[in-house]
């Protein structure tokens, strides 16, 4: 025993740890830890403790002005009555179009187009959105001079304009890991399924949609914190002011037009919960899914 | 569901080819099987035969002719209305589904009864010999066992065909030689037909009852696997049957009986195969047809030599450069000058390039 500990304690430090994984490549990683803690972790304590030192009152008095004042509170329910149908809406969009181009011949022409959109940004999809869906734009020409409709649609400046904003804005994304989890899935399996008598529909429910779902899940959860940190729409095409006033634009309001950066902390960190609880409850749902490769089983 | 029907008396591949784009993968290939045979498609890879099986299941569509059974034509019904019970290479288990739920997926799609469908994947289960391996994932499972259960969700819809696409390339040598008997006894067992993919002529001499050899799309020979050991038809037959000697020759002289031809300065009797239109001739033997003989005609030094347990094989090169490949029941050493001789009958001449 005391041998053994003698051996022990002869053994050099740097090949002690090794044994654990710690060597010199480790200092690899130094760089991106301090990026992470110098970008992410350090500003958001900061943001943090300056949630809890309010400009006037306790400790916790920017939560309760929040959650007493439903100015505040309400922007929770707003962007989630945008951030939830958008995301849905992406998600179950995404997989028919992504099952349809995942056999086409050119799929790369087709990609390329549906991602333009992520490279354009923002802000000129939701120009390109007010001028086309605008009381003179396209959409409401078309649908006036066709008779469809007596008065033009109002499709801008309120909670449909940005609606549709953000879905635009954020399918490519969407669509992009539908069909990175669909490509995962061997084809060999669809085969298998239909020479066992199962119908397109039923391979769709019974292999493809199983395998699929853990990264929808994900895919749910990634397009949803884009959705619901929305600002740039809400604020060009929306009611910035009424219906479509976002929790960001709370947050936006409070640090740069009343100069409260205490209670602009506070929102964002509200924000943030938020989102943490409606992927936590996303995420945990993934445990009634079979989660590991969707490769066809190989010895 | 399924409209096609289990009691068939032969399947027909009436003139099928399979175009991918400029690529011909089957051209014109005929084919017939009769119900309860054991239905080999031999060739090296490229040749065209696991394109022949996806066109057979209908995972791919044809580009020509036909694929009958009995006087239905099945080539453009779906795979799922067809209803032939596949084994993919890769078993393509799902992974997400237990053994159990595995095997019982195409009588789940028959929409057949609980109760029955609980009765059959038992029964298929003890079949394949996996009873108490049915409530884990197939990822839990061992090569073997995957491949098991592949077989059993095959055949517990009770397929009127059954394919198997080299089902057992995965797998190691010693689990090859059971999974072969294997296979023919589930096949004996259930009584079905089965057309079995591999580029193995062991696995197919040793499991099929009739072998069908492809070359570049199209069938070079359809026979039993004896015929089709002992008499290729052709010399591209013959070197993928394992006759690694494939030596050019002259015809000196040919009657009924057999031919006279001459390899380098060597004079030998053999029998003629092909029909010959000229006097050039390819002489196809097999490593164990050549051995050392005292008065044997072909004289070659031994340039390597390798112990395979029931004998020595080796590589020997005559005075004009000719490769032989032989076999030796006493050791022999490189450098050694051998005379090499070989049986008459086991001399097969086809007709050589012109």
């Amino acid at each position: 025993m005391s041998a053994a500990d003698a051996v022990s304690e002869r053994v050099p430090l740097r090949l002690r740890l090794a044994r654990r994984g710690i060597d010199g490549v480790t200092l690899l990683v130094a760089p991106s830890i301090l990026f992470v803690l110098a970008l992410f972790i350090y500003p958001f304590l900061y943001g943090l403790a300056l949630s809890f030192a309010p400009k006037e009152g306790g400790w916790l008095a920017n939560y309760e002005k929040f959650f007493s004042d439903p100015f505040f509170y309400d922007t929770i329910w707003k962007t989630l009555r945008l951030a939830v149908p958008v995301t849905v809406i992406n998600v179950l969009l995404s997989i028919p179009i992504a099952l349809r181009v995942r056999t086409m011949r050119h799929q790369r022409i087709l990609t390329t187009i549906l991602v333009l959109p992520i490279t354009l940004g923002t802000v000129l999809v939701a120009d390109g959105l007010l001028t086309y869906l605008g009381p003179r734009g396209w959409l409401n020409r078309l649908l006036l001079d066709s008779g469809l409709s007596a008065s033009p649609v109002h499709l801008v400046h309120n909670y449909w304009g940005v609606l549709l904003a953000l879905i635009v804005s954020i399918f490519p994304f969407t669509f992009l890991l539908t069909l990175s989890s669909l490509t995962g899935i061997d084809p060999s399996l669809e085969g298998a399924a239909s020479t066992l008598g199962a119908t397109p529909r039923a391979r769709f429910w019974n292999i493809l949609l199983p395998l699929l779902a853990p990264g929808l899940a994900i895919n749910f959860c990634l397009s949803f914190v884009q959705a619901f940190s929305v600002f740039p729409s809400a604020v060009l095409l929306g009611d910035p002011a009424g219906t479509t006033r976002v929790i960001s634009i709370a947050a936006y309001t409070a640090a740069f037009e009343q100069y409260d950066y205490p209670l602009a902390s506070a929102i964002a960190i509200i924000m943030g919960l938020v989102q943490l609880v409606i992927v936590a409850a996303v995420l945990s749902s993934r445990g009634f899914f079979y989660r590991g490769s969707a490769v066809a089983a190989k010895g | 569901m399924s409209s096609v029907s289990r009691d068939f008396r032969r399947l027909r591949f009436d003139r099928v080819s399979r175009q991918f784009g400029s690529l011909a993968a089957l051209r014109e290939v005929s084919l017939e099987v009769a119900r309860g045979e054991f239905i080999a498609l031999l060739g090296p890879s490229g040749c065209g035969k696991t394109t022949a099986l996806n066109c057979l299941a209908g995972l791919l569509p044809l580009t020509g002719g036909g694929i009958w059974l009995d006087d239905v034509r099945i080539d453009r019904l779906k795979p799922e209305v067809r209803g032939f019970g596949m084994v993919f290479q890769n078993y393509a288990l799902f992974p997400h589904m237990s053994v159990r739920r595995n095997v019982g997926f195409g009588l789940k799609m028959q929409k057949r009864g609980r109760a029955e469908i609980a009765q059959k994947v038992e029964a298929a289960l003890a079949l394949v010999r996996l009873s108490d391996q049915g409530d884990k994932l197939p990822g839990q499972l061992s090569g073997g066992q995957q491949q098991r259960v592949a077989i059993a969700r095959a055949i517990v819809i009770e397929p009127p065909l059954v394919l198997m696409d080299e089902p057992l390339s995965n797998l190691d040598a010693k689990l090859r030689l059971e999974m072969r008997a294997e296979i023919r006894r589930i096949h004996d067992q259930v009584g079905s037909t089965t057309v079995y993919v591999t580029h193995d002529q062991d696995e197919a001499v040793s499991l099929a009852d009739r072998i069908v050899v492809m070359q570049g799309g199209t069938v070079r020979q359809v026979g039993p696997p004896d015929e089709l050991y002992a008499r290729p038809a052709h010399a591209d037959v013959a070197e993928f049957m394992g006759y690694r000697n494939l030596l050019p020759a002259r015809v000196l002289s040919s009657d009924a009986a057999g031919a006279r031809i001459s390899i380098g300065d060597a004079e030998l009797t053999g029998t003629v195969i092909e029909t010959l239109t000229s006097d050039a001739a390819l002489a196809a033997l097999r490593p164990d047809d050549l051995m050392p003989h005292a008065d044997g005609p072909l004289a070659a030094t031994v340039a390597a030599v390798e112990y395979r347990g029931r004998g020595f094989f080796g590589t020997a090169h005559t005075a004009t450069g000719t490769e032989l490949f032989f076999r030796s029941d006493a050791k022999v050493e490189p450098g050694e000058a051998l005379r090499l001789g070989a049986d008459p009958a086991r001399v097969l001449i086809y007709a050589g390039p012109p």
